[in-house]
């Protein structure tokens, strides 16, 4: 087991060094930065001085080593077009974004986890047989383009909800929340739901599969030949046996729906990291483009990290039942 | 005496007693893209209370898809497609599922093979055992939990009060196995069908599993229909043995008459194949040759193939149940010669 975890987590680290030399490299592409940062009467002293500063007359590789040492403190260093330090404008982004993406995913299994069963239960039946050809659409309609559908539609249209912003919010500490007030709880059905539909179909095919899988089981035919009723035994005991998978699913794709979620921000103007990111892009801020890449990487790595290990703790049990 | 219709040729080892159940001319067949699979072919035998009925035979051979027929949990396609199931006196093959579901561990128990498989690996065996106890009995979750403890204790499960409360992984086989038997118990059913409830247990635990489900059928009269291909444990258990062959019954009588005289050839092939009964039958150890498929079953009797007795009448007409002084068989040389 601990030879595991070290492996695991040693893993995880040369991901993320990995990651942090992608984003180094930007810098690199980028050019030179004191051309940048310095105006135009600036002398060579001058220059010479802040390069010095910034550590930029260092090898390439002790750069790096710095970058990562400052990265892992959360030290970005400054936005080129706004001068502010860019862990803070991160940070003051990533409850917008952290919510949307906490919502889609709740979206996304209550109305895919009854979606599943319900499937999976009545396989055969026109209904069930719809929902799963529905369900392609799901899985294969660009994101944007479902955006756009719902903006158009119950925000143009029928006007049901905003589709641009996050309506207002609350400060608690550092946190600041759409979801104490009306305004921001409207705000983010639509974006919400544009983020969440990919998932639904996941989570739906997933339960749906599962609970054919279950339902063949021997402990499902012995509690029907034990009298039990159907619904006690699709809603219980089918039900329950697969949620590890969606558990799993729903944990490993939190960050993947981080990272779709840039689409979705740049399509409501939801002011998250990922319209952060989107913006920095067209001003070349190339800090702030560093910085997303290796905060998104973390989350995505530490998250896959702790199912894999989770899986661990309790895989031992399930092998221990199949002796 | 050839010519006994079959129903009245189906004597129970009581004939007083009224069966708990009784199987009449029972059929399953499955549909399929070549034609309809006869899986059962025209079955017939009572279960008297308290009474232990073997039934044995290759795989293959129909053992499981009784059972299923009786507690109507043939998976579709299948169906019975002819025939009768009586269940103390009142005609089931035919109930709507809502009845037949309560009927389902209520009255009719069951015991699967694998112990391992048959538990929900999410719940604690008291919960699964207070569960089927509160479907059928509608008692209070206390009532049931208390009861599941009792049912522990008479299947043999050691200190039951922290039992109840432990997950079917923390069990061996063996008491896994006990487990599953307090669930077929747990609503007082008046039959219990177990189908080879100690294949998948260590040898040493079968002859116990065995004693145990022969106790309780003693004690609380429930009957038993023992599905099983070991001849070794229907010797040691059974009441009577049903021996099934090709999706058809070939030979019903008392245990004892048929280890010392059995009337069928395919019979005596089975009893040959018992290592500790070899020596009563020194003439016939093997059977030579498979089991037929359904879709390939020859004309005449089934096994006429293999049959070392054949002649020409088994090759085309098929040989009807018919009575001998102990029990019934299907077999020419029982019915006036096989030529
Ligand atoms: N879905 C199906 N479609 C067609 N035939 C089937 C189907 N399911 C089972 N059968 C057939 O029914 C027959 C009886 O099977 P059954 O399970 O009762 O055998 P068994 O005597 O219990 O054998 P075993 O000792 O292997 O458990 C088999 O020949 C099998 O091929
Ligand atoms: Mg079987």
């Amino acid at each position: 087991m601990l030879a595991f975890l070290i492996k695991r987590i040693g893993s995880a680290i040369l991901v993320m060094l990995a990651v942090a030399f992608l984003a180094f490299l930007i810098f690199a592409v980028a050019g030179d930065p004191v051309e940048m940062m310095v105006n135009e009467q600036a002398t060579q002293a001058d220059r010479d001085a802040l390069r010095e500063r910034l550590g930029l007359d260092q090898p390439f590789l002790v750069q790096y080593f710095t970058f990562v040492i400052n990265a892992a403190q959360g030290e970005f260093g400054i936005s080129y077009q706004t001068q502010r330090d860019v862990m803070s404008l991160i940070a003051s982004r990533l409850p917008a974004t952290l919510e949307l993406v906490f919502i889609a995913s709740m979206l996304s299994l209550i109305v895919g986890i009854p979606l599943g069963v319900i499937t999976a239960i009545h396989r055969g039946k026109w209904f069930s047989e719809g929902l799963q050809f529905l369900s392609i659409f799901g899985v294969s309609l660009p994101s944007f383009v479902i955006a756009i559908l719902l903006i158009l539609v119950f925000s143009v249209w029928l006007g049901w909800a905003p589709g641009f912003g996050r309506g207002e919010t609350v400060a608690l500490g550092w946190w600041t929340t759409g979801l104490l007030t009306p305004s921001g709880r409207n705000a983010i059905i639509l974006p919400a739901i544009a983020l969440a539909l990919y998932e639904i179909t996941l989570v739906m095919r997933i339960v749906r599969a599962e609970m054919l899988e279950v339902l063949r089981s021997d402990f499902v035919k012995f509690a029907r030949a034990r009298g039990v009723p159907r619904r006690i035994i699709h809603y219980r005991h089918a039900l329950r046996n697969c949620l590890m998978p969606v558990a799993t699913l729903t944990a490993m794709n939190f960050g993947t729906l981080i990272a779709f979620a840039l689409v979705t921000e740049t399509v409501f103007q939801w002011p998250g990291m990922g319209l952060l990111f989107i913006q920095a892009v067209l001003n070349l801020d190339f800090p702030i483009m560093a910085a997303y890449l290796v905060i998104i990487s973390a989350i995505f790595v530490t998250l896959n990290t702790l199912v894999d290990i989770i899986y661990a703790v309790i895989d031992p049990r399930l092998r221990q039942e199949k002796v | 005496m050839p010519d006994t219709a079959p129903a009245e040729a189906v004597a129970t080892a009581s004939p007083t007693a009224e069966p708990v159940l009784s199987v009449r001319n029972l059929s399953v067949s499955f549909p399929g893209r070549r034609g309809v699979l006869k899986a059962l072919d025209d079955i017939s035998f009572d279960l008297a209370p308290g009474e232990i009925l073997g039934m044995v035979g290759e795989s293959g051979a129909g053992k499981s898809m009784t059972g299923l027929a009786v507690q109507r949990l043939l998976e579709p396609p299948g169906h019975i497609s002819g025939g009768e199931v009586h269940l103390l006196g009142a005609r089931i093959d035919q109930l709507p599922e809502s009845q037949m579901e309560r009927l389902r561990g209520k009255q009719i128990g069951a015991i699967f093979q694998d112990p391992l498989t048959s538990l929900n690996p999410l719940f604690t065996v008291g919960h699964q055992i207070a569960e089927t106890i509160r479907v059928h009995l509608g008692a209070s979750r206390r009532e049931a939990m208390d009861q599941a403890r009792d049912l522990l204790r008479r299947v043999g499960i050691p200190s039951p009060d922290e039992r109840v409360n432990h997950y079917p992984h923390q069990f061996s086989g063996g008491m896994r196995q006990r487990v599953v038997i307090a669930l077929a118990l747990a609503a007082q059913p008046r039959l219990i069908i177990a189908d080879e409830p100690t294949t998948a247990l260590d040898v040493s635990i079968q002859a116990q599993i065995m004693s145990l489900l022969r106790r309780l059928c003693d004690e609380t009269g429930v009957a038993m229909l023992l599905v099983t291909h070991d001849m070794g444990v229907i010797a040691q258990t059974a009441d009577r043995i049903a021996v099934m062959y090709a999706g058809r019954l070939i030979e019903l009588a008392p245990v004892q008459e048929v280890l010392r005289q059995p009337r069928h050839p395919y019979t005596r092939g089975l009893i040959g194949a018992i290592p500790a009964l070899r020596k009563r039958v020194p003439r016939l150890t093997q059977i030579d040759g498979s089991m037929p498929r359904l879709d390939a079953i020859p004309p005449g009797c089934a096994f006429n193939p293999r049959c070392p007795d054949a002649g020409p009448r088994c090759r085309v007409d098929r040989p009807e149940l018919t009575a001998t002084p102990t029990g019934i068989v299907a077999c020419w040389m029982n019915a006036g010669g096989v030529t």
